[in-house]
């Protein structure tokens, strides 16, 4: 079968562990790995898999005879924002995995068919592939008028782009969880910790709602979105049954639905406890391989 | 040698040490974020008046606080703000913003408020998370202040470089912060003296102290001699947890150890009677709860919040606090209690169960 050839910008954690799932994709075709440091690690070990790695920036694929049908960008918001309009000028389409938010914002069990045509997408933030799932199933079962996720991630799994990035983390994920996850607001927290052993990623979903909202179909819901979150991430699961809370003037007189998730990781590259990035690239994997067959 | 020369380090010509009342802020947790604009008014009037330097004010959780996770204001931050700013006389108005809740967008909305001095919080191991904002605060001209929270959880020589990143960053000042009131003395005075042989030369440091071992005045005066010359405390102790160091208290000890404060003590023991009393919903108490938490080395604003778990969920609240030690949380971290809480549940039940079919094989066996 045909495949689409792809390449990977940033060879950090997520560029690493996006290539070995790329590797196994069976419509995209993982051929160049892009740094700017010659001694990153992600580079060796793409070269070891068989990919062109070039230390030599965005500037060297641009310049290549032959470019690829697809990038995915794992620098940061501001590279990705600097580079974006070239990638289009040059006919490239881009999955970007920085929360830079130049295309629109994808969720694959959400509306992962909506934006195959795109330029570029936007995977919003590991936060947000982990929470705002079950924001849009809470929205599915009853209207949201706010809803709220805490994300906490494991220091050892926040690199440098997410530490940089914090604010734009937070407001993407803020924007995603009102245009996908269906909430007429919306908010976004981020903790890291340091704790040892590290922890796996924990997520915490508040959303109001209506005090005559139907809960059961509420429940159900959740309950089905973590199943289609499964297909893609086997290490996405609900801690505990979604709680739900009375009205009272604490929750500004809403019914107050609360989501607990815990997301490990496949273990592809990174270990079990980085669920945040393991996530954040089978997503993109998923987006990556939709654009793929709708191209192909 | 009197106590005077023992302060390796003084805040300025006039004042040994420059004093921040925090109750407007830290004391949000204690009151569930339901200040005021009146309360606001008042306080910082008092505090203004016994010459309090500077009077932090934002919800306890700082800028971008109000949530489910953490409580709804009932007065947006920002109003409380421009009032304290309104109000105050003399006094500089701080506030407080943590990378990860509030954004620089918040940190604009304060300063157009009257807010003077920033104050960025990060854990004690993750300060690269608040290079961006320190960069804009000094951009806007603003006073930078930097906490680095529960510091308590790491040794000196790791908070001395989690300083250097702030203080490269563009932080004036760093503050070592007991979020869990569980150092004691020396540790509290070896973490300082760290923090001031890495950035002393460039850079304030700070204390900022919790009562949850009892300890708040005396570690606040065993950081000033390792040489912090600024200062937390709230008055009447009006904070998270068992409350922070009483300020009040601190006054009148640094009065008779002749170290300079610019504040009136017997002015502000009137207002912490008169004014501070009177806004709020109880003392802060050293208690079953608060000492747990000192003991067990946990973020001082989870109180309300394992309370409100505890009994939402019927289990013990001290467990609850013991359980987010173990499991290390840090400050922020206030949703996993509840998670917490549906375990010890889940645990209670299992364990009247397997009670119950112990019972029953003994009945039957008897029969």
């Amino acid at each position: 079968m045909a495949k689409l050839t792809a390449a990977i910008v940033g060879p950090g954690n997520i560029g690493t562990d996006l290539m070995y799932k790329l590797l196994r994709s069976d419509v995209i075709e993982p051929r160049w790995m892009i740094g700017v440091d010659p001694s990153s690690e992600g580079l060796r070990l793409a070269a070891g898999q068989g990919l062109e790695a070039s230390h030599e920036g965005v500037d060297w694929l641009l310049k290549q005879d032959e470019l690829p049908d697809l990038i995915f960008e794992a620098t940061s918001a501001y590279v990705h924002r600097e580079y974006a309009p070239r990638y289009e000028e040059a006919g490239i389409r881009a999955v970007d995995l920085t929360p830079a938010a130049v295309g629109p914002a994808v969720i694959p069990p959400v509306n992962g068919e909506e934006h195959v045509a795109a330029m570029n997408v936007n995977m919003i933030t590991c936060g947000g592939q982990a929470t705002i799932p079950m924001v849009a199933a809470v929205s599915r079962a009853a209207a949201v008028s706010y809803a709220e996720i805490v994300a906490s991630v494991s220091s050892m799994s926040a690199g440098p782009g997410t530490r940089a990035n914090i604010d734009e983390f937070t407001r993407t994920t803020a924007s995603g969880v009102e245009t996908i996850g269906g909430a007429e607001h919306g908010k976004a927290i981020i903790i890291l910790n340091p704790a040892e052993p590290p922890m796996i990623m924990r997520d915490t979903i508040f959303c109001a709602v209506s005090p005559d909202a139907d809960r059961d179909a509420i429940v159900a819901s959740v309950f089905a979105m973590e199943k289609a979150v499964q297909e893609y991430v086997p290490g996405y699961r609900l801690l505990q049954e979604p709680q739900i809370d009375d009205p009272s003037p604490a929750t500004r007189g809403q019914t107050k639905v609360s989501i607990f998730v815990e997301v490990e990781g496949a273990g592809d590259v990174l270990p079990p406890y980085a669920g945040n990035l393991d996530i954040m690239t089978a997503a993109a994997t998923q987006v990556g391989q939709n654009i793929a067959r709708s191209m192909l | 040698m009197n106590d005077r020369d023992i302060l390796t380090r003084v805040w300025s010509d006039d004042l040994d040490l420059r004093l921040t009342d925090t109750c407007l802020r830290d004391g949000s947790h204690h009151k569930r974020h339901q200040f005021t604009a009146q309360e606001v008014h008042d306080i910082v009037e008092a505090l203004d008046a016994s010459g309090v330097p500077v009077i932090e004010v934002t919800h306890g959780d700082g800028l971008g606080g109000s949530s489910f996770n953490y409580g709804f204001s009932r007065t947006p931050e920002q109003e409380l703000i421009r009032i304290a700013a309104e109000t105050a006389k003399r006094a500089k108005i701080a506030f407080l913003m943590l990378p990860g809740v509030g954004t620089k967008d918040d940190i604009r909305a304060a300063q157009d408020n009257g807010g003077q001095i920033c104050r960025i919080a990060t854990h004690c191991t993750e300060a690269d998370t608040s290079i961006q904002h320190f960069g804009l605060a000094r951009e806007l001209g603003l006073e930078t202040v930097g906490f680095l929270m529960m510091s308590h959880t790491q040794p000196p020589e790791v908070l001395a470089k989690q300083a250097r990143i702030m203080v490269d960053a563009g932080n004036q000042c760093v503050y070592v912060v007991d979020s869990a009131g569980a150092l004691v003395m020396e540790q509290t005075a070896d973490r300082v003296a760290a923090v001031e042989a890495e950035i002393g030369h460039e850079a304030t440091v700070g204390f900022h102290g919790h009562e949850n071992l009892g300890l708040g005045v005396a570690n606040t005066v065993i950081a000033a001699r390792a040489g912090a010359t600024q200062i937390d405390g709230s008055v009447r102790r009006f904070g998270a947890g068992a409350g922070n160091t009483p300020l009040e208290a601190f006054v009148g000890v640094c009065d008779k150890l002749g170290w300079r404060t610019g504040i009136d003590f017997l002015t502000i023991v009137d207002a912490s009677e008169d004014v501070i009393k009177p806004a709020m919903p109880e003392e802060c108490q050293l208690d079953r709860m608060t000492l747990m938490m000192g003991y067990a080395g946990v973020y001082s604003s989870f109180l309300k919040h394992a309370g409100n778990a505890a009994d939402r969920y019927g289990v013990s609240g001290a467990k609850i606090l013991l359980e987010a030690g173990r499991r290390k949380l840090i400050g922020g971290q206030e949703d996993q209690l509840i998670d917490i809480a549906l375990m010890l549940k889940r645990e209670g039940r299992d364990l009247a169960e397997q009670e119950a079919e112990h019972k029953k094989e003994a009945a039957n066996s008897r029969a």
